[in-house]
């Protein structure tokens, strides 16, 4: 799953799939990903995930934005692979890397934060007798969900502020009030959740 | 419609090595279906709103609603008194809408499908119904609004507290919210800054300095507080 990935709601066979079904073919993945040594074996579980997409009946510029966001890591990797280890584990660490995110990507596309919660409550309720609050637990997952987007708004608003007043360049001019403003969306939140009943 | 009677309440906040005073005293009794408060920044509306749903506590003095006291019995006002913020991004908690206003259900001990109905009627009701699966921080402001609106009322609380819903909304938005408040059957307490909102209420209350200065019907009190703007 990934936090910044927001669901499309559709009614292709991927998203009719059981969000149970869909995270142990995430953790499948994960562990095919681990256990293939060849360099071509990891293409073929990306050509699998990018099959999933077209399923899914998601656009190219979809799986495109998957791999966006950490493309500069991706870069990076490859580059240092290539002169260390040369072409081949190149292809097998970047392949790896970007069909986990891309199987990542496509559950969250695919599956409400809802259902995704109710799988957590239940493979968490078993561990009650230990002190874990399962639906603390899945509250916790969905705010910090909901709280990527709200940090990425306040964060766009500072930048604008930042360069309106020409402050463009000055870290600290966008991390005091990023963080100021952080914290009294905190703050906001907290007071609502009571306002709304989970104080109990 | 639930009595909230406020008792002899003071309140203050930590400022600086001391402490501010923001409530002096206030004593009300609310009964009215549309009730108004309005005061100028700082002057302990927002606070004096937080008391009736035991979202602050009085430092002293009593607030009862429906005979539960803020205090004592917290979790059961807070069901009977539904509150909405002024910024909706601070109160929407869930990824996308249909989940928001599903939220507020949870430890309901209806069905599902009950639950489910419940939900769709809601968003229909706030028209919106084309946008249950999507993302709540893409909405516009006046949706993101209307949103908070529906997860609170989806709860079908007695008594609905809008902590000036308007401030960050257009003209139409304002007006859009303003015509849902007038259709509500919950009793409601509207702090707001657009005075025209508040014509058809039953009650008016100014607030300055932490006290009530003006209890009177909707022209009264902002001719009240209009004079004391100047």
């Amino acid at each position: 799953m990934s936090l910044t990935t927001t669901y499309l709601p559709g009614n292709t066979v991927i998203h009719r799939l059981p969000a149970g079904i869909k995270l142990v073919l995430l953790a499948a993945t994960g562990v095919a990903l681990t256990v293939l040594n060849l360099w071509w074996e990891p293409v073929a579980v990306l050509g699998v995930v990018l099959a999933c997409y077209l399923l899914a009946g998601f656009p190219v510029r979809t799986l495109a934005a998957q791999l966006r966001s950490m493309s500069w890591v991706l870069l990076a990797i490859s580059v240092f692979q290539l002169v260390a280890s040369g072409w081949q584990s190149m292809v097998d660490v970047i392949v790896t890397l970007a069909a986990m995110v891309l199987a990542a990507g496509l559950v969250s596309l695919t599956t409400g934060m809802e259902a995704l919660t109710e799988v957590l409550l239940r493979i968490l309720r078993p561990f009650r007798r230990f002190g874990v609050a399962p639906e603390r637990m899945a509250l916790l997952i969905s705010l910090s969900v909901r709280s990527v987007s709200v940090i990425a708004g306040l964060a766009q608003e500072v930048r604008d502020a930042q360069r309106a007043r020409g402050l463009g360049g000055s870290a600290r001019a966008f991390a005091v009030p990023l963080l100021v403003r952080s914290l009294r969306h905190a703050e906001a939140l907290g007071e609502a959740l009571m306002a709304r009943g989970l104080d109990d | 419609m639930p009595l909230i009677e406020v008792i002899g309440v003071s309140h203050s906040y930590p400022h600086g090595t001391g402490r501010r005073r923001v409530l002096r005293d206030v004593s009300v009794t609310l009964t009215e279906s549309r009730i108004g408060v309005i005061g100028a920044n700082g002057s302990g509306k927002s606070t004096f709103a937080r008391l009736l749903n035991g979202l602050v506590v009085p430092d002293a003095g009593r607030v009862l609603v429906d005979g539960h006291d803020t205090r004592r019995e917290g979790r059961t006002v807070r069901r009977l008194v539904g509150f909405c913020f002024t910024d909706p991004d601070a109160q929407i908690v869930m990824p996308t809408v249909r989940e928001d206003v599903g939220f507020g259900l949870r430890r309901r001990g209806a069905e599902a499908a009950q639950k489910t109905a419940l939900v769709d009627r809601t968003l229909a009701d706030f028209g919106l119904a084309d946008h249950a699966d999507h993302a709540a921080h893409l909405l516009s402001g006046g949706e993101k609004q209307l949103l908070a609106l529906a997860s609170v009322l989806v709860t079908e609380p007695a008594v609905l507290i809008m902590d000036e819903p308007t401030t960050l909304l257009d003209l139409r938005n304002a007006e859009a919210v303003g015509r849902i408040v007038a259709s509500l059957q919950q009793q409601v307490i509207l702090l707001t800054h657009h005075l025209s909102l508040l014509t058809d209420f039953d009650r008016v209350l100014v607030f300055d300095e932490g006290r009530i200065v003006g209890d009177a019907a909707p022209a009264a009190a902002i001719a009240e507080y209009r004079e004391r703007m100047r």
